[in-house]
């Protein structure tokens, strides 16, 4: 087996939460409470889970749009938490983000070309006619036309501009992309053509993803793994085929039995579970789920289970789940 | 368990309740005219569960709005067609006749609870008032009466929480909210616009199942208005597919699922990545996006993105036809499609 490409370990993000004048700070939101996960070379992960949960904060701390409270971001066995900006200018290449928002992630005021070209000029002296070769051969990649480099995003269509996103993520020929949401924005009908430009590009650089999705659909379709979260932890882990046929955690259970499925043949009783998800402000004590859990008992209301492997490469945290 | 509910067969041979006929609603505006629905008829029988679907900006919302007659004024128009509730034209009716079927025989719900709540009244208030309003009961009894309602759509504490403001509560309780409010004079039509789209999926799940449950203590019928074919197959008895501002087909929900007409229909129900469909093979994709509605459209308005698109589809528009019993499709090569 060959080395991860990134390995996530005890990660952690606490939000200070300020209040009045001095704005000193009452409380913590506990986004991410202590992540770990591995990213294998040419394989998807998705992460899953409800609005809040934190997986965008997961997302953000390993492009380190933001700085972790705790915990370590290996990067091709280099721990990126403990590097100094100048040190992580050559690492920041090795990863790179395609965001939610086709719309609001790229520079109104950039034409197409520059945008895609920005990351490669702070990393490749180029001359002019060279760039704009390798430009156009990115564009190409993500299946836009070489002529579209002097056009503004909003001449492009959502599609189209999330195509531009992904092209400029690609441009430097990273190792492991980082998309949060990357189609929730987009129509149905286009989701498929950037879904599937996905799976070409990593086919056919051997890319790594973390896919961020709370899509169930979408993550059976791209993901070769899945870890679910639940207020800031990861309560399964394990590969897509296992954990969508047979969950384990009953929070993955009523997710999955939740979401609806495009055949009216296959309506069935599901697991509904009551109550929303409870503030981050103030999880409730031992498992977090439990004041939504219908299987929960006397030990899930004071002991936090662990995440423990209970088949091979599958982990569940939760006390009921038997090994 | 493979359990066939809530019903899916619809009563057939009743008289509607709701006759859209022939309906254009277009907006002005300073870079042009947007044909947002433009000639889209449909019925609702009472008692059933129809679903509207389609992607974003293809005039799902705009129709709702036009049958209760909630356009922003000035920018948006009805400039045809007729909307008849149990029998009586609503187009026409005063502003006064209207404001007594709104929200009282016609209720709605939206996408977005907290812009339908008023932030500055408590939530007891605001049922209470919308019972007083409708059917002319007391205070007290008002009162009682929606604390009656938070207990029915399951808000815990609901003597308590009569008291709380919209911002105290989750999206879901404003949603449940919404729906008690909706339902609390038994209207005869729900008019529910993506009412759990900005919901998580287990609470979207809690949502629809009280809904259905409610609706179907009360009698009343449901337009169900989604971009997602999934709540569309597990809710919906009906279904009208929109598109462009146009209604492109329409059938029984088994009938659509099992043999979609339209290569609209068709292409959308190939490509959603669907749980369980296991292997991560490729999707299949509509190419293209959707047309400008503020261009006039000629022929087909699918025809640049179909892949079965002949001349006449071009030059001239298809009419929504019945190609099979109770299934109507607009496509002049409807069903050819492998
Ligand atoms: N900059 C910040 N300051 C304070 N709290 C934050 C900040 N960013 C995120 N949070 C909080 O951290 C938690 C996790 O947020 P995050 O954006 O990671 O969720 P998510 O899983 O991506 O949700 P969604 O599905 O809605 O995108 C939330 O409670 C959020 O309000
Ligand atoms: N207030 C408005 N002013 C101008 N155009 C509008 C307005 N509301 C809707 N439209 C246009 O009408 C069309 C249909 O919109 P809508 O019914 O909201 O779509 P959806 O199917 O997503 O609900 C779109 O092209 C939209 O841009
Ligand atoms: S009418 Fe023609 S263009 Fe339109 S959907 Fe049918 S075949 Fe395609
Ligand atoms: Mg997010
Ligand atoms: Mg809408």
């Amino acid at each position: 087996m060959s080395a991860p490409v990134l390995e996530v370990t005890d990660l952690v993000k606490h939000f200070p939460v300020q209040r009045g004048l001095l704005r000193r700070t009452v409380a913590h939101v506990k986004a991410v409470d202590g992540v770990s996960f591995t990213v294998a070379p040419g394989e998807t992960l998705c992460l899953v889970g409800e609005s809040g949960c934190g997986k965008s904060t997961v997302a953000r701390l390993i492009t380190r749009l933001v700085e972790p409270t705790g915990g370590s971001i290996r990067l091709g066995g280099t721990d990126i938490t403990k590097l100094d900006d100048a040190a992580m200018v050559a690492h920041r290449r090795r990863v790179q983000m395609v965001f939610q928002d086709p719309y609001a992630s790229l520079n109104p005021k950039l034409r197409a070309g520059d945008i895609v070209a920005e990351p490669l000029e702070n990393y490749e002296a180029m001359g002019r006619a060279e760039r704009e070769e390798a430009v156009a051969a990115v564009l190409k990649k993500v299946g836009l036309r070489a002529e579209m480099m002097r056009r503004f995003p909003f001449e492009f269509s959502g599609g189209q501009r999330q195509r531009l996103g992904i092209a400029r993520a690609l441009a430097l020929r990273p190792d492991l992309i980082v998309a949060d949401e990357p189609v929730s924005a987009l129509d149905v009908s286009v989701q498929a053509q950037v879904l599937n430009l996905l799976v070409d590009l990593q086919e056919e650089f051997g890319l790594s993803y973390l896919f961020v999705s709370h899509d169930l659909g979408v993550v059976e379709h791209i993901g070769h793994r899945i870890a679910v979260m639940y207020l800031g932890r990861i309560v399964e882990i394990g590969s897509k085929d296992d954990i969508v046929s047979e969950p384990l955690h009953p929070y993955t259970k009523a997710l999955i039995s939740a979401a609806p499925i495009p055949d009216p043949r296959a309506r069935r009783e599901k697991l509904v579970i009551e109550g929303d998800v409870p503030s981050p402000l103030d999880p409730p004590p031992g498992c977090h789920f439990h004041t939504r859990c219908p299987f929960a008992v006397a030990r899930c209301r004071s002991e936090a289970p662990a995440l423990r492997e209970v088949r091979p490469g599958w982990n569940v945290a939760c006390h009921l789940v038997e090994t | 368990m493979n359990l066939v509910e809530p019903e899916m067969q619809v009563a057939t041979a009743v008289k509607p309740i709701l006759e859209v006929e022939d309906l254009r609603t277009h907006f002005f505006t300073r870079d042009g005219v947007t044909r947002a629905v433009d000639g889209v008829s449909f019925t609702v029988a009472p008692g059933e569960t129809l679903g509207i679907v389609g992607e974003s900006g293809c005039g799902k919302s705009v129709t709702a709005l036009s049958i209760l007659r909630l356009l922003p004024a000035r920018l948006g128009r009805i400039v045809g067609g007729s909307v008849r509730f149990e029998g009586q034209e609503l187009l026409s009716l005063p502003e006064g006749r209207m404001r007594d079927i709104r929200g009282n025989r016609v209720a709605m719900i939206f996408q977005e609870p907290m812009t339908s709540l008023n932030p500055v009244l408590t939530i007891g208030d605001q049922i209470a008032e919308a019972v007083m309003i409708h059917q002319g009961a007391s205070r007290s009894d008002a009162l009682r009466r929606a604390a009656e309602m938070l207990r029915l759509v399951r808000i815990p504490d609901a003597e308590k929480r009569v008291g709380d403001y919209p911002h105290q509560f989750s999206g879901g309780m404003r949603q449940r909210v919404m729906i008690a409010m909706a339902l609390s004079c038994s209207p005869r039509l729900l008019i529910a616009d993506e009412p759990t789209t900005a919901l998580d999926v287990t609470v979207q799940a809690q949502i629809l199942k009280l809904m259905l449950e409610l609706k179907q203590a009360t009698g009343s019928a449901v337009m169900l208005i989604t971009h997602d074919l999934g709540v569309i197959a597990e809710t919906c008895q009906r279904v009208i597919v929109m598109y462009a501002g146009r209604v492109v087909e329409q059938a029984e929900v088994l009938e659509l699922f099992d043999a979609p007409l339209h290569p609209y229909t068709r292409g959308l129900m190939a490509s959603i990545p669907r749980i369980g469909l296991g292997r991560r093979k490729r999707l299949a994709e509509i190419p293209g996006i959707v047309p400008d509605l503020r261009k006039p459209i000629v022929g087909c308005a699918f025809a640049p993105r179909c892949p079965i698109a002949s001349a006449r589809c071009r030059a001239e528009p298809p009419p929504l036809a019945e190609h099979r019993p109770g299934h109507l499709a607009a496509c002049w090569h409807a069903g050819e499609m492998p």
